[in-house]
This record gives C-alpha cells, structure tokens and sequence, in this order.
C-alpha cells in the first residue's frame, strides 16, 4: 500500500508538470485555434535562459520570475510576429509555421548552450517525508505545489480581473470581441505570453530530474498533448485534470503491469491519446466541434 | 423618389456614398448610398441576398470595401471592426454575436470594457436594465441558455452600455415570434424617442419596420432602388407588392 | 493552379532521366550512396505528397510508415535461418520465407505497408486536422519503442544487419553501382504510377476532398474510401522507401527512424510544394544535402543537428510559408508563367501589326 500511495504521489509530481504543458497547448488553442508544436521547445528555452541567469550569479528564485518575465515576452512576441500573420491560412499552413519554430528553437539552443547535458538545480531539498510508512520526496511535493500555485493564480486572473474577461471574451468569439471594440491581436498575444509562462514553469520543474538538453521537453510534450486531448482540447480544467490523471496513471501501469514496464510508458501514453481520440474525440471536458460547412 | 436626406443643411451622423463590398470575388454591393441622421431610425430593406447584412459589415470594415463612409464627417472606410467599435459604432449582428460562454452580466460588462470601462457601466446600466427589468435577476445565467427573443435584447443592452452614437441592428426579428418582434421593436422605439438613440436597422420584415423608422432604403441586388420617408414607401405600389405584400 | 504544360513535363522528365543515367561517370562511391538518398527520399515524398499534398490529411508519421517497409524487406531479405543466426526467436506464425533476393522485398514491402497504412487509415477517418498530425505524430514517436520492445522479432535495440547485396543476375557492375540504379528505376516508375493517379480520377477525387469533404460528398465522391486509399497508396510509398534504405545501408534498428525523419519529411515535402508533383524531387534533395544532420552520414545521427543549419532550416520554413506557400513546385509555375509571357510578346513583336479585324 505503501509503495502504492507512493507511485501516486510521484505520479502527481510529473503529472502536474505535464498538466502545466498542457493547460499551455490548451491556452493557446482556445484563444487561437492553433495547435503549437513548439511548445515544448519554448519551454526548454526558457529553462536555459533560467539556467544562464544562475549561471551568472543570480539566485533562485529570483531568476525563477526573471524567466517567467521573459518567458512572457517571448511567447507574445512570437504570436504577432510568426502566427498573425498566418491565422487565417489553412491549417497545414499553420502547423508547418509551429514546427518550423520547433525546428529554430532546437537549434538555437544548442547552438547558443551547446548540447551536453547540464544539471539543473532545484530549490527544493533532495529529502523526503515519512508520513505513516509512505516515503514522499520533497521534490514531487515542491514540483506539485509551484505548479499548482500558478495554474490557480492564472485562474484567479482569468476569472476575477477584467482583462481576463477580455481574454475568455476573446476565445469565445473573436469577431463579436472586435464588435464591442477590443483589440483582439493583442489578447492573443497575451494569451501566448501567459502559455509560454506556464511552459516555462513546467521546463524549470522537469529540468532538476529530466536533466536539461535542448531535447530535454520533446517528451514532455507528447505526455502534454495527451493529456489535453485526454481532458479535451479546448478545456483548461481538462487540461489539468488529464494532466493529473495521465502522471498517475502511467506511473501505476509502468510498476504495476509488467507488459508496460518502463520502456512502452510513453507509447501507452499515445495508445490513450488515440483512444480518446477515436472514442470520444473531444475529450473528458471538452465540447463537441460543430462543422461548419 | 430621392435618396437625399430629409434636412440637407445638418451633416449626417453616418453617410456612405458609392459604396462597394466584396467577399472574394463575388461582388456583394455595387455603390450603395445612403444617410442617416442624427436622432433617425432609418431602416434599410431588401430580400434575401440583395446586400443589406453586407451593407452593415462595410460600416464595420468586415469585408473588402471602397467607396466613402463617414461618420460624423470622418472617413472611417478601411478601419478595423474594433477600430469602428471604438468610434461609437454599436452593431448587433445577426446571430446577435453573444459571448455564450459567458454569463448575462459578463456579457453585459464587455458592452461597458472599452468605450467608457467602470464608470460608465455603473451608469448606463442602470438606466438600460430600466427597459428590461427582467434581466437584472438574470445576471449570473450563461448567455447560451437565454431563449431567441431573451438573447436578442441581451445584445441590445450590451451595445447600448457603451453609449453609442449610432446603433446598427442586423435582422433583429430572425427567428423571434411576432409577439417578441413587437416588442422589441416598440423597446427600440422608446429608446429612440426617450434616450434619442440613432438607429440603422437591416430588416425582412418590411412591415414592422416601416412601422418603426421614420425612413427607409430598399436594397435590391447590391444597389439602392428606392429611398423615402416611411409612409411614402408603404403606399409605393413596387414596395407594397414585393415586400409588404399587399 | 495552373499546371506545367504536359510537354514540358514531359521533356523534364527526360532530361532529369538522362542525367541521372549519367551522373555516376562522374562521381565517385560516397556521392553516388547520397544520390541513391534522394531517389528514396523522392519516393518517400511523392507518398506524403499524395496524402498530405493532394488528399489535404496530415500526417507527422510518415517516417514511421518507412520503417515499418524497412523492417519487412530485412525480415524476408534474411528470411526465418537469417533471423535463426541472430539467436532470434520469432512467432512461428510469421510468413518468413527462408530468404529473398533483396529486390523482390521491395513490392512486398511497399505492399504489407500499405495494407497496414490502409487499415490505419479507416481510424484516421475519424480524425482530421490537427487530430490527425498528433495522433500520426503519436504513431511516429512510438515506433522506435515498439521495435526495442519485440526484439525477438525486430532485433531489438541491436537492430539486423544485412549482408551487402550483390547485383542480381550475374551483372557485372559494382553494388553501388547497382543500388543507385535500382533506386532511380523504381523511383521512375513509382513517379509514373503517381503521375497517372494524381492526374486521373484518383487524383481528382483526392483533390475534392481536400478542398471541401461535403462538397465532395454530395458530388458522388465517396470521402471515406478515397481518403483511407491515400493512406494505403503514400503507406505503400513509404513502405518502398523504407525497404531501398535498409537494402542501401544494409542495416535497421529503431533509431533509424525517430520522429525527426517525420518531421523532416513532412517539412520537406512543404519545401518542395504540397499538392504539385513537380517540385517534390526538390524536396528529396533538401533533405539529403541541407546539413540538418552533423557530419556523419545521415539517418544513423538522426536527432537535429543542434548546430546552425537546423536553425536555417527552421527559418526556411517558415519564410516558405509566409512568402512562398507553393513551395519550389509554386516557384516552378511562377516561372512557367513569366516565360509563357514573355514568349508571348516576342511573338506579338514579330508579328506585323495588321490593320484591326474581327476577333
């Protein structure tokens, strides 16, 4: 039971990071109807940049939100400058732009940072609690807690500010958002600083365990997309939800069934991405797309 | 029958003038010109198809356009929609173009957001929720679950919080029963007279709306073929035979 | 879109015949390895061109697809006493012959990947857009775990290695020699047979679908079946490929195809120009002589070179969406026009201006 409660609770550790990926993917979906590949990669950008600015004196936590700031700005960034312009293109279109970004950033960051592995420090004590018999590290608490942390603060400022109104205004209808006067290309330019924020949290949480590399988030990513497929695309609460879910589940399959063991843990991972996809292609949360003719 | 209108010393609130629209290309309007005045309901009729719902997305530059619109004596050809929202444009559309994820009241908040933000919100609203007491109660419902009529004022509300200068309304009565066209109609009047509300109403339903506006605008095949006050048109035998079907 | 005139394709493809046909006077046997590349990378892409290009459906797995072929031709190349040398203990079930002549794996290939791409393709119906690039993605990420995991059959990690093949029937000319031919003809007649599909009812239908799946549908074309028919025609293609590569390097294991090959290849295929056939030779060589890869020689390296070219690749990609959608096939036509016009007006110049008649 044990050794249960204790897959569970690292199953939530990783689980929480793929929920922050994937409530990104969904941000952006939401807002902007793009699927954006380069997600992972953004966030192990931003992880290098994390690690540049420790590199150079800067201590933790200072240079966590230094990061986010930064991180903020890039995503912004790349919205009005690479996806404006192709918004209204065909999805092909689209997809090709985000993986084109994929491709850059891969190599911008081995190029800039070079591609051997480096250590990534935590802020969290590599200790653990003994709560009755159950053995839980401090890490998998402190990865859970920061992630958390800033999917609720996002909630709060979507739900209780009125720029967040705007901004779910804007993801439910962008034309009548244009109606009522609202600059709808700078909301999604928000919608992408706050996407790459949280991509950015989530490469600085995985980075102390993963390792950094500039593949270090490729991973990630596909754990990310089936978790929000697995919620429902177009559903933040399914995105964390799934997230969750996804983190536990895979954790219990790889030690409990054998067939699964460690190495089919990613494909399992896609097998219940495509079994979603096929059964109920919305997801848990999500809603059905009407096709308009 | 003239397409001038009535006072020509006033400069109208909003004037287009040779205006043509486009959707790819498939030619939508071939020079449409018309004026409304400050204070006027002026209503813009046509059958399916003959460019009226285009006429109003020229105003909001939601399709290609050339030609002269101005507002207020400004060109405004070429802005965005958000741009033309900002000026004191309202436009309803047809669909109404709710927030239906939203509740009554949010919706009701991003009418308020840009042009005027807190204050007038807590103003306006007020004196607006006057002419529809039902829907203060209403305030925390998502907007998608309000009924066809009960929607369509939702967006009259939203569009009037941001104290417009000119309201343009799309097919209002699509899909409402007579009782609630009535009603809304006779609301739009009442604001007009009371709060001195200028209106463009595109409608098919010839009838209520020559009821409502002092004047109106016949479209047919992207162009203006008739033009006059209200009561000329319901005697023009073309009109009455076409669309009031008498 | 306005097509290439159909006699210059066809002097196109003369010319680029002849000059494959000669280009091994003047090379030597590394050059010619890298050639031999591009004519199965070529065949790769007329694949996902015809899926992706023609049929409008995404697909991020096509590597995938290339290594399954790849797999079945080492699998029947080394036939159930190869696999026995290997101390492997594949299911008694399996078809394995007792070796084959590496040639004829090539149909077989092609074939058992588009039989798979075909049964594929029935869920892939009820997926579209972006759905359907994730989950293909998904398909191409797994693969290389799925082949470490049935070692009995696959070789495991360790992969299978082949015996370099020797021209077959006693010919008398070098293996490379051999292989840069064998891969040129059948890249040859695998554009030929798309050439024919694309322009044909096939491609018509294909076409359709792409540009509205209801308006397709109630013209009388059938979505469902011409959409799961591309998906078993570019698996087909794939499977082709696949199977020239392993028989070209002698050698499979589940890194040969990561999910960068997919990507490439899709990226590629924009590169040439989706949905024209013209530029997708174009494209083959972008992928065999852009260095995306590090030095060493491609596929065995395969993630992305973290150096400066995945940079200039991801930006080619990029510009080519934004100012050249058409790829270099839409460069091609641009250019047919300007010459059609400018052909034009030299003939009206020569012409003596006559006095107006009736036209």
């Amino acid at each position: 039971m044990a050794a249960f409660l204790q897959q569970v609770v690292s199953g939530l550790a990783s689980g929480a990071i793929f929920a922050s990926l994937a409530l990104a993917l969904v941000l952006i979906y939401r807002s902007t109807d793009v699927v954006n590949f380069a997600q992972g990669e953004m966030a192990t950008f931003a992880t290098y940049i994390a690690w540049s600015l420790m590199d150079h004196g800067i201590s933790y936590w200072p240079a966590f939100v230094l990061t986010l700031v930064l991180a903020f700005l890039g995503g912004a960034t790349i919205e009005r400058t690479l996806i404006r312009p192709v918004e209204h293109r065909p999805e092909i279109a689209i997809v090709i732009v985000t993986i084109g970004l994929l491709i850059v950033l891969n190599g911008l960051t081995g190029w800039i940072w070079g591609a051997e592995v480096k250590a990534f420090d935590s802020p969290f004590p590599n200790e653990t609690w003994d709560v009755g018999g159950v053995v839980i590290s401090q890490q998998d608490v402190g990865v859970l807690v920061v992630c958390l942390v800033t999917v609720a603060a996002l909630w709060a400022f979507f739900r209780f500010t009125t720029l967040g109104l705007v901004m779910r205004a804007v993801a439910n209808d962008q034309t009548s958002s244009r109606l009522v006067g609202v600059r709808v290309g700078w909301m999604l330019a928000l919608g992408w600083g706050f996407a790459a924020v949280l991509g950015a949290v989530a490469g600085m949480m995985a980075a102390p365990t993963l390792f950094l590399d500039p593949t270090m988030m490729l991973v990630v990513l596909i754990y990310a997309f089936a978790a929000a497929v697995l919620g429902g695309i177009d559903s933040p609460i399914g995105a964390v939800v799934g997230g969750l879910t996804l983190g536990v589940l895979i954790n219990l399959l790889g030690a409990y069934v054998d067939f699964v063991g460690s190495e089919l843990r990613l494909p399992t991972a896609l097998f219940i991405l495509l079994v979603v996809l096929m059964i109920r292609p919305q997801g848990l949360f999500g809603h059905v797309a009407v096709r308009r003719v | 029958m003239s397409s001038r209108p009535i006072s020509e010393s006033r400069v109208p609130l909003l004037e287009l003038d040779g205006v043509r629209a486009r959707y790819g290309p498939i030619v939508a309007l071939h020079g449409v010109s018309l004026a409304v005045e400050e204070g006027e309901i002026v209503a813009l009729l046509g059958a399916n198809g003959a460019g009226k719902t285009t006429t109003l997305r020229a105003v909001c530059g939601m399709v290609k356009t050339a030609g002269q619109i101005t507002f207020s004596g400004r060109s405004i050809i070429g802005r965005s929609p958000e741009g033309v929202a900002r000026l004191g444009i309202a436009h309803v559309p047809e669909g109404r173009g709710l927030f239906t994820e939203l509740t009554v009241w949010d919706n009701i908040r991003m009418g308020a957001v840009v042009r005027g933000g807190q204050k007038a919100l807590r103003e306006n609203t007020e004196r607006i929720l006057g002419y529809f007491p039902w829907m203060g109660e209403r305030r925390d419902q998502h907007a998608g679950t309000l009924s066809g009529g009960e929607q369509q004022m939702l967006a009259l509300v939203r569009a009037l919080v941001s104290n417009p200068k000119v309201l343009l309304l799309d097919e209002p009565s699509l899909g409402l029963a007579p009782t609630v066209t009535r009603e809304l109609f006779s609301l739009v009047r009442r604001l007009n007279e009371e709060e001195g509300l200028t209106v463009l109403v595109v409608e098919q339903n010839a009838m209520i709306a020559l009821d409502t506006a002092s004047r109106a605008y016949v479209l047919e095949v992207g162009k203006v073929a008739v033009a006059g006050d209200s009561d000329e048109l319901k005697r023009h035998e073309g009109v009455r035979k076409s669309y009031l079907g008498y | 879109m306005r097509r290439i005139p159909t006699a210059v394709s066809f002097a196109a493809f003369v010319v680029i015949a002849i000059v494959v046909a000669l280009l091994p006077r003047f090379m030597g046997e590394f050059r010619l390895s890298q050639f031999t590349f591009v004519a199965l990378y070529f065949i790769a892409l007329l694949g996902l061109n015809i899926l992706t290009g023609y049929n409008g459906q995404i697909s991020l797995g096509h590597g995938a697809f290339m290594g399954i072929g790849a797999y079945v031709s080492a699998l029947l190349i080394l036939g159930r006493p190869g696999l026995e040398l290997y101390q492997l203990d594949p299911p008694g079930w399996l078809p394995l012959g007792n070796g084959m002549t590496p040639v004829f794996t090539i149909p077989l290939a092609g074939l058992v990947t588009g039989v798979i791409g075909l049964i594929i393709g029935i869920p892939a119906l009820r997926l579209a857009g972006v759905s359907l690039a994730l989950a293909t993605f998904a398909l191409a990420v797994s693969l290389p775990t799925i082949a470490k995991r049935f070692d009995q059959v696959t070789g495991g990690g360790g992969g299978l290695s082949l015996l370099l093949p020797e021209a077959p029937f006693g010919w008398d000319i070098s293996t490379r020699h051999w292989l840069y031919y064998e891969a040129w003809v059948t890249a040859g007649i695998m554009f030929l047979i798309a050439w024919l599909m694309v322009r044909g009812r096939l491609g018509r239908a294909w076409r359709s679908i792409r540009d509205g799946e209801v308006a397709a549908a109630s013209s009388g074309v059938n979505p469902a079946l011409y959409k799961t028919l591309a998906f078993g025609v570019s698996s087909f293609y794939a499977g082709v490929a696949g199977a020239l590569l392993v028989i070209e390097v002698s050698f499979v294991n589940p890194d040969t195809f990561p999910v960068s090959l997919s990507i490439l290849l899709l990226a590629s295929c924009v590169i040439g120009g989706l949905g024209a056939l013209s530029g997708t030779l174009f494209g083959a060589l972008v992928i065999e002589f852009l260095p995306v890869y590090s030095e060493s020689p491609p596929l065995i390296d395969a993630e992305f070179s973290t150096q400066a070219p995945s940079v200039v690749f991801g930006a080619l990609l990029i510009v080519i969406v934004f100012l050249l959608p058409g790829g270099f096939a839409g460069l091609l036509r641009q250019l047919s026009r300007w010459a059609t016009r400018a052909a034009g007006r030299m003939t009206a110049r020569r012409t003596t201006p006559a006095p107006a008649s009736d036209s």
